[in-house]
């Protein structure tokens, strides 16, 4: 893992000051409401419906055991024993007081945290592979060039108010497991004749108009991605809409531009950038790189499991990842507990999980965008003892990909903007699917709620969709299918009419039975339903 | 409180500003102001007879402004680049570090609060045209000559 130098410490420890300034600014009233909100965003600092939440940043979903073991101990101290994780792989507190905010973010700093650009207008934390690194099939761990995009990218004076938030996505595999092409900017490593560089898609996101990026650039050479960004975001913050904050994505002005005049000024700009020096040294990206050297893997390992326990066996069918290195295996950890909250984990369970990174995983774990985490390095003869500790405080879920692996956002319950409930009508589905091997023969099934049209749930990207509204005054919920964040990336369609909250659980498995009916060997939901299209599935809705 | 602060020698521009197109135009101004919505790579082709730059900001959160400093900077220019309009103290680093340096702003700002904000982040990770080394430079410093 990545380890703070002194320049990286102090830059993390000056903000701290900076922001215990604004705070105290703002307690004795020298700063107005309008004028604090957004010195408080640029620092992951929102008001919600009943107190702050302070979102931290997890840059690339990558942490260690001492950090998340200080996650659990604010979420206790300064939280009400639970934090959230979130679609963008970071960690959100729901009850923070303004006054606590200062001290939560000097504790962070001590093991080299922030919360910074988790908010506003610039450039936010960097996404990625929650397989990073551990991934047979990647071309190169990604995560060094997002360390250096999240340095390139902290307080960019530039780039500071663009036209909207700005999220960028590296990933370094066919398989996308990041969403990368519904990221403002996705780059995917490639090698091309030995090198690598990266792949630039640029416009996708989701909200109220939803955009899979089109690729603008297919090849910028390792060492000159900063300049090639450089000039993507210079296009963007100069020509971007700032009429309108529902068309500032940088995928609005992609679409509207069209890719190949968007290309045509990036390229221009890039004629430009390229001559002043921007990109850090290759020395620079080794040394980073060296941080994210293999751990100390064991030779000569086996590879056998005993299976004896049955539970245990549809554990590892279910929620363990082949590990490119032989005698090890990725863990995923659900955070969707039958009737739990998608992505909440309470103080005690996120200590029990740094003690497993700790004595099972080198020290190391990640945080997927499906709100789940992940104990990278895992050797198989220690999987029966990980199993058993987390299902004693109840994170032994076997539903990874599963139609109960649900995203969903905060939703009404928490947030300001939402319309709907996320978090209820989450659990009503997990409670009507509870049946394992029925989830399991739906088999993969990615279910994502959104309460509102922003779109945190990712609902566009689901292969089923579902999307809270507002309809004169009750909650009203519209379906979709046939959406992927996956490499195979596409935008669900509405099937019509909503629902209520109950109907929609209804509608939900006339759809799963339409798919039972209609499936082919070896088809997933969303094969089937791109195979026969939408019909047959608004018969049974609405017929 | 400070109305105008400047971190150049000498004195700062008086003349009045005229607008990117009444520049272009056919005037003999030295003093140019640019709207976030004008391109300041009208004004390349001029710089040698330009003295004074204003950039206005109407409200803080439009940022195209950064950027038409930095293009101008990059582009070589040297006189005086003055933002103005809605700049508030929490932004004066950033707009240092694009190369801007005299502000007018809107409302008049409190010195120590700019004083502790200038002094407050010793190191920077990106290279502008400002001329301060950037982190990965310091890391790894070009060896001395011979």
């Amino acid at each position: 893992m990545y380890r703070y130098d002194s320049y990286d410490q102090a830059i993390v420890d000056a903000r701290v000051e900076d922001f215990r300034d604004q705070v105290q600014r703002r307690l004795t009233g020298a700063l107005t409401e309008d004028q604090f909100k957004p010195l408080r965003l640029m620092n992951g600092l929102y008001l919600q419906l009943h107190a702050y939440m302070l979102r931290v940043a997890i840059p690339y979903g990558t942490l260690s055991a001492a950090q998340m073991r200080v996650l659990g101990g604010i979420a206790r101290r300064y939280d009400k024993g639970y934090g959230h994780f979130t679609t963008r792989q970071n960690l959100q507190y729901n009850w923070i007081k303004l006054e606590d905010a200062p001290d939560i973010l000097a504790e962070l700093a001590k093991v080299e945290m922030h919360a910074i650009q988790t908010s506003g207008n610039c450039i936010r934390n960097i996404s990625s592979d929650q397989y990073a690194g551990v991934a047979a099939d990647e071309v190169a761990d990604p995560r060094p060039w997002a360390e250096l995009l999240r340095q390139w990218s902290s307080f960019h004076p530039e780039f500071t108010y663009l036209p909207r938030k700005f999220k960028i996505c590296v990933i370094a595999a066919d398989d996308d497991r990041a969403a990368m092409r519904l990221h403002d900017i996705g780059l995917k490593l490639v090698k091309r004749d030995g090198a690598i560089g990266a792949e630039v898609y640029a416009g996708g996101g989701m909200g109220r108009t939803p955009m899979v990026a089109p690729l603008i650039r297919d090849f910028v050479a390792e060492d000159e991605i900063v300049a090639y960004l450089e000039a993507c975001l210079r296009v963007y913050n100069r020509y971007g809409r700032r009429d309108n904050k529902y068309k500032a994505r940088i995928k609005i002005l992609v679409h509207e531009l069209g890719a190949d005049e968007y290309r045509r000024q990036v390229e221009e700009e890039y004629a430009h950038m390229r001559t002043l020096g921007l990109n850090p040294p290759r020395e620079e990206l080794a040394r980073i790189r060296a941080f994210f050297a293999d751990p100390a893997y064991e030779d000569g390992l086996s590879d056998t499991v005993d299976r004896s326990d049955p539970a245990f066996a549809l554990w590892i069918d279910q929620n363990v990842a082949a590990h490119k290195q032989p005698g090890y295996a990725i863990v995923n950890v659900s955070l969707k507990p039958a009737g739990g909250i998608p992505g909440d984990a309470t103080a005690e369970q996120m200590e029990l999980i740094a003690d497993l990174a700790e004595r099972h995983s080198f020290g190391e774990l990640r945080v997927t965008h499906a709100q789940n985490l992940v104990l990278p390095h895992v050797k198989k003869a220690d999987l029966y003892t990980i199993w058993q500790a987390l299902d004693a405080v109840g994170l032994a879920e076997a539903n990874l990909d599963l139609i109960t692996d649900i995203i969903a956002c905060p939703g009404l319950d928490y947030c300001s903007l939402a319309n709907a409930r996320a978090i209820p009508l989450a659990q009503k589905i997990a409670e009507r699917f509870a049946d394992t091997r029925r989830q399991r023969d739906l088999g993969e099934l990615k279910l994502k709620i959104s309460g509102c049209i922003n779109a945190c749930g990712h609902h566009h990207a689901g292969h089923i969709g579902i999307l809270g509204v507002d309809r004169r005054g009750v909650e009203n919920y519209q379906l979709l299918l046939g959406g992927s964040g996956a490499e195979d990336a596409s935008l669900g369609q509405i099937t019509g009419p909503g629902f209520s909250e109950d109907g929609v659980v209804d509608a939900i498995e006339k759809v799963t039975d339409i798919y039972v009916a209609e499936r082919e060997a070896g088809e997933r939901f969303l094969d089937t339903y791109r195979r026969i299209g939408m019909k047959p599935f608004k018969e049974a809705l609405y017929g | 409180m400070v109305e105008f602060l400047s971190f150049r020698d000498g004195d700062a521009g008086q003349e009045p500003a005229v607008t990117v197109e009444a520049f272009t135009g056919q005037s003999n101004a030295t003093a140019v102001r640019i709207e976030p919505s004008d391109d300041a790579r009208e004004l390349l082709p001029y710089l040698d007879r330009i003295s004074m730059i204003e950039v206005n900001f109407p409200g803080f959160g439009d940022g195209r402004g950064y950027s038409a400093a930095r293009i101008l900077r990059e582009a070589g220019y040297v006189g005086e680049l003055r933002a103005v309009g809605d700049v508030l103290v929490d932004q004066i680093v950033a707009m240092r570090r694009c190369g801007f340096d005299s502000f007018h702003p809107d409302k008049a700002l409190d010195d120590d609060a700019v004083a502790r904000a200038l002094d407050r982040y010793q190191d920077v990770y990106q290279k502008t045209t400002d001329g301060r080394s950037p982190i990965w430079a310091k890391r790894h410093p070009e060896p001395a000559d011979g």
